[in-house]
């Protein structure tokens, strides 16, 4: 009976921060669990800070990553520069940690295209944020197969939410991994909810991690609140991609705090209890209890980082806020590598309109 | 090594694409049935022998995934050359096309791009089953950042076809499959591209200008003969790239002969037809001798097999059109 057929589920420490067995070799290293804190702590903080935006009009709607910021930190920390994120749209904390700028993530949401067009050299091949639901899963099995066909041992690392893993995109791109042993790793953020329809109605799948068993490539797994197993069981599956072993599918079981985006109200259809209940199992305060468990961490520590880190996000959204206006002309700059003659009128046409609207063309 | 013997479109076709992997080791090819079978119309034939399993790669069936690794592959700077085996079967991938292909590059103000290129079978007229005759360019015309290509012969195929997969930005290339095999040329396969984004004039004439593109230049071409020995002279112009439109050429045309046919087996209603009459009429219409007319297929689905030719515009109808255009003002 396929059904019965055991997917491994990995943690490492509970909701108390308590290790719940014996705990990876890496964990000895303090450093590390340091900046998975401080990283943490930055994509939340960051986080409010772009819904406060938008809540003001500063920004656009804003997929907010809240209680989520577990997987995305681990998943950036694994890559290395050489691989390439092919993310959706709820991965602040990715392109954070693969070094994309603050103000870069905030141009984006504010409706700029700026916003994707980042310098940072660790995110320089990275796609930009997918918004139709999976597609970026064929787009990651492209690139994987470009470095498949160089011979580069680099690995495509593709994120999607619950559910994307019922579109075909993400189906078929499963599939093509499994024939073609791609080096892709692809990363599941179950939050349990797709906007207003809870992960029961989108597959009667025991978990989505079976998706990968059709596929014939390993699935599995892991308590996407804890950053060690996150990042422990990701870094397994992409080592083993990198190494020619092929791709694997990695569920990390979570849970959305907010709403699916700044448009939506999830009190709508969400039972306040469960979300009460949820908060219990969020990964920050998690990480914060097992490091000051290990002495790393006090209160003192702790406010200190706030304050930097609340400096380090009020320059960024300085940056963004005196980003001066992009030239209107540029949307047909770059539709082609040559503007065709054709659109040279087009252009004007639109640069007319565009000062018309004078210094308000962005409202 | 020069081929000088003649040959028809799909075996141009394949000679484009071997002079193409050849040249650039970064150009790949795939789709289904594309490797050892060489492609269900022999386009890819002796590819996979020549150039291997890992630049010439059957896909599974899926032609979602073809155009999204497609994309991905073009991301990376490799230029992929996907092959949809039918028109009918190309909207699976029509949201890899719209929301990615075509606008990855604006996305990104030129970070990333996406070379690529997609192939299918166009047209009807071959008595092939349901799904295997479509004409529906407009839909993929519409889409900004799309290039759509559509050869008329063997040799415009191989330029074109070169012309494509070395363009940065990402092409559809319509092959009209009723052409693939109907007609012969000799193609020199010199690894010389023609230019995309012009038209083609194939034949030149004072009194009527017919616009025209890919299988139905064959009925274009042949309805100017008949209308020369009624002392019509016709102009003939083969698009070649729908997207983006050389209007200048038509426009030059229909300047000098004040009048206008558009031909084309898409269904009438917003067809390229109606894009190039607007052109016409934005820029000329003082100087028009008659109305700008079309020879269209049908705004029904196009038959099956056994009466898809009356669906598909013919000789004679474009010759009625083409003396009511010369009646047009003087009636």
């Amino acid at each position: 009976m396929p059904l019965s057929v055991p997917i491994s589920y990995t943690r490492y420490l509970d909701d108390h921060g308590q290790p719940s067995g014996e705990l990876p070799g890496w964990v000895d290293d303090p450093q590390l669990l340091l900046d998975f804190h401080r990283q943490m702590t930055l994509v939340r903080a960051f986080d409010q800070k772009c819904v406060a935006l938008q809540r003001t009009g500063q920004i656009g709607t804003y997929a907010s990553t809240l209680g989520q910021e577990a997987i995305g930190t681990a998943l950036g920390r694994a890559m290395t520069e050489a691989d390439v994120l092919i993310p959706y749209y709820r991965d602040t904390a990715t392109q954070l940690q693969r070094g994309v700028a603050m103000q870069d993530i905030l141009a984006y949401w504010g409706g700029d295209e700026r916003g994707s067009a980042w310098t940072a050299p660790g995110a320089l091949e990275d796609f930009p944020i997918c918004v139709p639901i999976a597609t970026q899963a064929c787009h990651a099995c492209g690139v994987a197969s470009a470095f498949r066909i160089r011979q580069q041992p680099r690995v495509a690392v593709t994120t999607c939410g619950d559910g994307a893993t019922s579109k075909g995109d993400f189906l078929e791109s499963l599939n093509l991994a499994g024939v073609w042993q791609l080096p892709v790793v692809f990363v599941v953020n179950n939050n349990q909810w797709a906007i207003s329809v809870p992960r029961s109605l989108q597959s009667a799948a025991p978990t989505l991690a079976h998706k990968a068993l059709a596929a014939g490539i390993p699935g599995e797994q892991v308590d996407g609140n804890d950053v060690l197993a996150v990042y422990d069981r990701i870094s397994i599956a992409i080592e083993r991609a990198r190494a020619g072993k092929g791709p694997t599918l990695v569920e990390c079981v979570t849970y959305r705090l907010g709403d699916h985006t700044t448009s939506d109200d999830a009190s709508r259809y969400r039972d306040a209890d469960e979300l009460s209940e949820a908060w219990k199992h969020e990964p920050i305060g998690r990480l914060q209890r097992f490091l000051h468990g290990q002495g790393l961490w006090d209160e003192e520590k702790e406010q200190q980082l706030q304050r930097d880190l609340g400096e380090r996000i009020n320059a960024a959204v300085e940056a963004f806020r005196s980003l001066p206006e992009a030239d209107p002309g540029a949307a047909f700059d770059h539709l082609f590598a040559e503007l065709p003659e054709r659109y040279r009128q087009q252009r004007d046409e639109l640069l007319i309109r565009a000062a018309a609207l004078g210094g308000s063309a962005h409202d | 090594m020069t081929e000088r013997k003649p040959v028809c479109m799909v075996e141009a076709i394949n000679l484009a694409l071997h002079r193409a992997m050849a040249d650039d080791p970064d150009v790949v090819v795939l789709g289904e049935d594309v490797g050892p079978n060489g492609g269900v119309f022999r386009a890819t034939v002796g590819l996979h022998e020549r150039f291997g399993f890992r630049r010439v790669m059957d896909t599974p069936l899926a032609e979602t995934l073809i155009t999204g690794i497609a994309v991905g592959m073009a991301a990376q700077g490799l230029k992929p050359v996907a092959e949809i085996q039918f028109m009918g079967f190309i909207y699976a991938g029509m949201e890899h096309l719209v929301s990615h292909a075509s606008r990855l590059r604006s996305r990104t103000r030129g970070r990333l791009s996406c070379p690529m290129v997609m192939r299918t079978p166009h047209g009807g007229g071959i008595h092939a089953p349901e799904h295997h005759g479509e004409s529906t360019e407009a839909l993929l015309a519409h889409v900004p950042g799309l290039r759509v290509v559509v050869p008329s012969s063997p040799r415009r195929a191989y330029g074109l076809l070169l012309a494509a997969i070395a363009d940065p930005d990402p092409v559809i290339f319509l092959e009209p499959s009723r052409l693939y095999r109907s007609v012969q040329q000799v193609v020199e396969d010199d690894g010389q591209a023609l230019p995309l984004d012009t038209c083609f004039t194939l034949r030149e004439g004072k009194d009527l200008t017919l616009v025209s593109w890919g299988a139905a230049l064959k009925e274009t071409l042949e309805a100017a003969s008949r209308l020369a020995e009624e002392g019509i002279d016709c102009e003939v112009i083969d698009v070649a790239t729908l997207k983006p439109l050389d209007g200048d050429t038509i426009l030059a045309s229909v300047g000098k002969t004040g009048r206008c046919i558009i031909v084309h087996e898409a269904a009438r209603s917003y067809g390229p037809g109606a894009e190039i009459a607007a052109l016409v009429q934005e820029q000329l219409f003082y100087s028009l001798h008659a109305p700008v007319q079309r020879v269209t297929g049908f705004d029904c689905v196009i038959p099956y097999a056994r009466q898809e030719m009356a669906y598909l515009p013919d000789v004679d109808s474009i010759c009625e059109a083409g003396r009511q255009t010369m009646r047009g003002n003087d009636q």
